[in-house]
């Protein structure tokens, strides 16, 4: 799905990490570790396109970077792109769509993440945990092949950080393959690649 | 095209409700073309000569108000990634957004316009006249904004300096549309003022897109 050849990225002055390479299969997971500032976050977003590599390739499948990254990628960082003066129902509408739901993916993305309830509520008044899982409804709701994800269960309590496990893995049952930067160990059987220890 | 129209749903509503909407800019307009003959010493007949240039002053002016929420909230909430990621080119992304702040801060302005202008001293007849070039104008504003607003982006929290780099930008549009209105009260037509005015309104429109979102690339990274 992904396969990462002799990447090096630096910000500023310092190289972050050099020559890397793997390769990520259909219905793989990848827990992605390394202390603070290793260069977690900055490998995802390279991965997203975000960051331009100093040298090294991503490729996706068998198509183009630039329009394979929309296609194929679900991107969630640790801020959930909420706008906290607006409702759920109208944040998630617009991340689900943005991405290509359907109103019957929405539908299920809602009844999956139990967000019914909070719906009618300004995104303000929720939790960090339930915003996360309003962020989360719209990787559910438009199905991309690729999710990467950064520090994906920060904010949630055991019972949806053992849920949210349960659709990550329903989704490497269809093909998908995940990379989660995470300190905690994935609630799914998942490779671990570690980049470093940081500076 | 879907999408584009999720989007402008998206950023007409942002541009309403939250702050810096439409009222913000307007009321700060009409603050200033009140402030301006309060500083002149209350003489009428002094300001006549310069109302529109004054006009067209405060619409720039009133026009920045709100380009600090065009990109630097979505890019602090994490909106921006996400948008990025979208099935919409960030070029058309980039116009959208301007689009929508001239919906929502360049079209109230320029229906107050004519009120402010009269005010100041202008001749009522060339109301009509405040109001259409305050139209083209407001887009150009919203279009060299936007540019403005992405380029401010990746110094982080830019808001002054959105002020700084936009203020000049803004120079061509304040001296056709004050040309323009300067011209019709000595009899002449406005018509060439106008020309001009659209002409920038152009360039911005084809600048803008490429030049913005090259800068949020750049913010993003």
């Amino acid at each position: 799905m992904i396969t990462v050849s002799a990447l090096t990225v630096s910000r500023g002055e310092r190289v972050l990490f050099r020559d890397l390479s793997f390769h990520i299969a259909s219905g793989e997971a990848v827990a992605l570790t390394g202390a603070n500032g290793a260069g977690k976050t900055s490998l995802l977003r390279t991965l997203a396109g975000f960051i331009r590599p100093d040298a090294g390739a991503v490729a996706f499948a068998d198509s183009e970077p630039a329009e394979a990254r929309v296609r194929h990628i679900h991107w969630m960082g640790h801020l959930d792109g909420l706008k906290t003066g607006r409702r759920a129902r109208e944040e998630l509408a617009f991340q689900a769509e943005w991405c290509g739901a359907t109103a019957d993916g929405i539908a299920a993305a809602v009844d999956v993440l139990a967000l019914e309830p909070l719906l009618d509520l300004e995104v303000r008044k929720l939790s960090a945990g339930q915003r996360r899982r309003l962020a989360f409804a719209r990787l559910i709701a438009a199905p991309r092949p690729i999710w990467l994800l950064d520090e994906p269960f920060a904010p949630l309590d055991a019972r949806w950080r053992a849920a949210l496990g349960l659709l990550m893995q329903a989704h490497l049952d269809k093909g998908g393959g995940i990379i989660a930067a995470v300190h905690d160990p994935l609630p799914l059987p998942a490779r671990t690649l570690d980049i470093g220890v940081g500076r | 095209m879907r999408a584009l129209m999720v989007l402008w749903r998206r950023e007409v509503a942002l541009a309403w409700a939250g702050g810096g909407g439409p009222l913000l800019a307007c009321g700060f307009f009409l603050c200033l073309t009140v402030l301006v003959p309060l500083a002149a010493g209350g003489d009428p007949a002094g300001l006549k000569p310069v109302a529109g240039g004054i006009a067209w002053l405060a619409l720039a002016v009133s026009s920045i108000l709100s380009l600090e929420r065009l990109f630097e909230r979505d890019l602090e909430d994490g909106a921006l990634d996400l948008i990025t990621l979208g099935p919409v080119p960030l070029e058309l992304v980039v116009l959208t957004k301007a689009k929508a702040q001239y919906l929502a801060v360049g079209v109230p302005l320029a229906i107050t316009a004519p009120v402010a202008a009269v005010t100041l001293g202008l001749p009522p007849a060339l109301a009509p006249l405040i109001a259409l070039s305050a139209l083209i104008g407001a887009l150009g504003f919203a279009l060299t904004g936007a540019l403005g607003a992405a380029l401010a982006l990746s110094a982080r929290r830019g808001g002054l300096l959105i002020a700084v780099v936009v203020l000049p930008l803004f120079i061509p549009p304040v001296v056709f549309g004050a040309g323009a209105l300067e011209r019709a009260a000595n009899g002449l037509s406005p018509l060439p003022a106008l020309a001009l005015l659209a002409a920038y309104v152009l360039f911005a429109a084809v600048v803008t897109p490429f030049a913005g979102a090259a800068a949020i690339r750049n913010a993003q990274g």
